[in-house]
């Protein structure tokens, strides 16, 4: 593909020389930028508590500790912080499914009365910036309205705010809307119930926009911090980022750097293994030109 | 739900009998019974959206307008106090420090966070070797943690033992006191907030220099165009669209800032770090004050509506010359 730079101007010897010189350059910036940091953090874990407060730091650990591992795994606890995270981002994630895709179903085919309207109020709401919510729905967890339960500790307290997705809906409706109406209506000539026709037929062909909102859904519940902040008081209930950022003043750096390398690690091997999708999620989040 | 099986049978038994001209009268009432049965259905997926919208966002935005004007202590019911809660933030000295410093941190994340991923991006679209890698490893730090960079990072800016000095002297040049200056701490934030999240923003634009033309670029070389004339000329135009949406985003984004100065300098030094975000949290839950906290969301809400609206109105101005 034709980009700023001509092939022709590429193709020269000048060209190819100053080419490699910027390929070089990029290269070295991005290791040092981006997989430098990463490589930091890893082998920081494994170094002794003393060698690393010395100065100047040291590339190579002198003495390895590959132990420190199973220790941070050990005094921080964090079987249990895992199995909160897991349990908080796994529950998003099936919650957000099991209420946006009915939904975006029931707006996209079935356009019942007043649904432009509904979609409009759920829309409206991607316009009001998250932080200044943040203190009435704190106030409205505490006490639910008509039910009048109180979900602080609760996973529910992030798996039902993070439902009440505009986004989410709007993505999977942009897909259901693509989906031919012929198809639709020789399912329900032959009888099957919109929620037949959603299970079998919408689902299995709505794949590719589920992966994408499956992994905002779950990239989004694992890295959030302010709202698990709030809502988890109780320390054995905590996320993983809550409780790490709460256990730092009192543990030594390399057992709080392992904890930190430990805690991304799913995050990373997702994007690995999903690249794909992370990425087409990534567009699908920017607007269409 | 058997109820919705044996209404629609009858449904589909009119739909299959339309080509062989069913009388209107019968047509009309399996169509509207249709009607009536999609819009149960659609309703009954709706439910729990619905209700999660009802209970978590529309309920939550109408009472954080009330809460604004109201004293809450979770006791006693709300009572009106009018403007109070606003006078009460007015005059409280760290107020207008954290607007200043949440409005330089934004700044300073437009320069960097606007430039550097659009730099990176247009080198990158260059480059024809290691592709996957470059986008790997400039979205790594997006799918880390929050809390795992602010903290990561906080180590590396330590003044005594860290990478960031030891970097620096490494090319000759003077440490820094990173976060423990007020001079140097809402840069060093800024600077670990835009390794964070570049990412992402790199590869939008990245997307967005992926559809332009090349023809476009072809003509203006045999205009005689150079290479920052062909940048200038071409390639920020036909980017435009993307740039301009993800500058309202990135300024929205940027206003919210919580979790680097919480986690990495709790405010200081000297409250040079002190955000919006912050200290209405701190009004919140360290305070107890949730009226005042309510006041300083609505304030903020009002802030980037205005600042959404007018830069809407500019842009499309601006595109309709």
């Amino acid at each position: 593909m034709r980009t700023l730079v001509s092939p022709a101007q590429l193709r020269s010897g000048r060209g190819k020389a100053v080419y490699w010189l910027v390929f070089t350059v990029v290269m070295v910036l991005f290791l040092l930028a981006f997989v430098f940091p990463l490589y930091w953090a890893i082998t920081g874990a494994m170094k002794a508590p003393a060698e690393l407060v010395r100065t100047p730091p040291t590339l190579l650990p002198d003495q390895w500790h590959p132990d420190v591992w199973g220790e941070s795994w050990e005094r921080l606890n964090l079987l249990t912080y895992f199995g909160n995270t897991v349990l908080v981002a796994l529950g998003a994630w099936l919650i957000q499914l099991a209420v946006d895709v009915p939904a975006a179903y029931a707006l996209s085919k079935l356009r019942p009365v007043l649904g432009d309207k509904i979609l409009a109020l759920m829309l409206a709401t991607l316009m009001v910036p998250a932080s200044a919510l943040l203190v009435p729905t704190y106030v409205t967890i505490t006490d639910l309205p008509i039910l009048g339960v109180n979900l602080i500790n609760s996973p529910t307290a992030i798996w039902f705010p993070a439902a009440a997705n505009a986004f989410n809906i709007y993505l999977l409706k942009r897909f259901f809307d693509q989906i031919p109406g012929e198809l639709l209506e020789a399912a329900v000539l032959d009888g099957a119930s919109q929620v037949r026709i959603l299970v079998r037929i919408v689902l299995p062909i709505s794949k590719p926009i589920i992966a994408v909102v499956s992994i905002l859904a779950i990239v989004a519940a694992w890295k959030d911090f302010i709202w698990p902040l709030l809502v988890f008081p109780d320390p054995t209930r905590q996320t993983l980022s809550v409780a790490l950022q709460r256990m730092e003043v009192d543990m030594p750096l390399n057992i709080l750097l392992a904890g930190l390398v430990l805690a991304s690690v799913p995050m990373v091997l997702l994007f690995l293994f999903f690249q794909r999708h992370v990425l087409a999620g990534l567009t699908a989040g920017s607007v269409k030109g | 739900m058997p109820s919705l099986k044996s209404s629609e049978a009858p449904a589909s038994t009119g739909s299959r009998e339309w080509p062989v001209e069913a009388p209107p009268a019968v047509k009309t009432t399996t169509r509207s019974r249709r009607k009536i049965n999609d819009n149960l259905t659609a309703y009954g997926l709706l439910a729990a959206a619905l209700v999660v919208f009802a209970l978590f966002s529309w309920y939550p935005i109408v009472r954080g307008v009330l809460l604004s004007f109201q004293e809450v202590n979770f006791v006693d019911p709300p009572q009106w106090v009018g403007f109070d809660n606003f006078a009460r933030l007015f005059a409280d000295p760290l107020f207008a420090t954290a607007w200043l410093n949440t409005l330089q941190f934004t700044a300073i994340a437009l320069v960097l966070g606007f430039a550097v991923p659009f730099v990176t991006a247009v080198l990158l679209n260059e480059l024809r070797h290691a592709k996957a890698f470059f986008r790997v490893a400039v979205y790594l730090p997006v799918m880390l943690p929050p809390v795992v960079v602010a903290m990561l990072w906080k180590w590396i800016y330590n003044p005594g033992p860290g990478l960031a000095n030891a970097a620096l002297g490494s090319v000759g040049l003077p440490e820094s006191a990173w976060l423990d200056s007020s001079s140097t701490a809402m840069v060093s934030l800024v600077i670990v907030s835009t390794w964070a999240n570049m990412g992402s923003t790199t590869l939008i634009y990245l997307a967005a220099l992926q559809t332009i033309p090349g023809e476009l670029y072809e003509s203006a070389e045999l205009d005689g165009a150079g290479l920052f004339k062909r940048l200038w000329h071409v390639t920020i135009p036909q980017t435009r669209f993307v740039l301009m949406v993800l500058l309202l985003l990135q300024v929205v984004a940027t206003m919210q800032v919580f979790t680097e100065p919480y986690v990495m300098t709790g405010g200081g030094p000297e409250d040079s770090t002190v955000t919006v975000l912050l200290l209405l949290y701190r009004y919140a839950f360290t305070y107890n004050d949730f009226g005042s906290a309510s006041a300083m969301s609505l304030l903020l809400l009002v802030a980037l509506g205005i600042f959404a609206g007018l830069y809407l109105r500019l842009t499309r101005m601006r595109s309709e010359d």
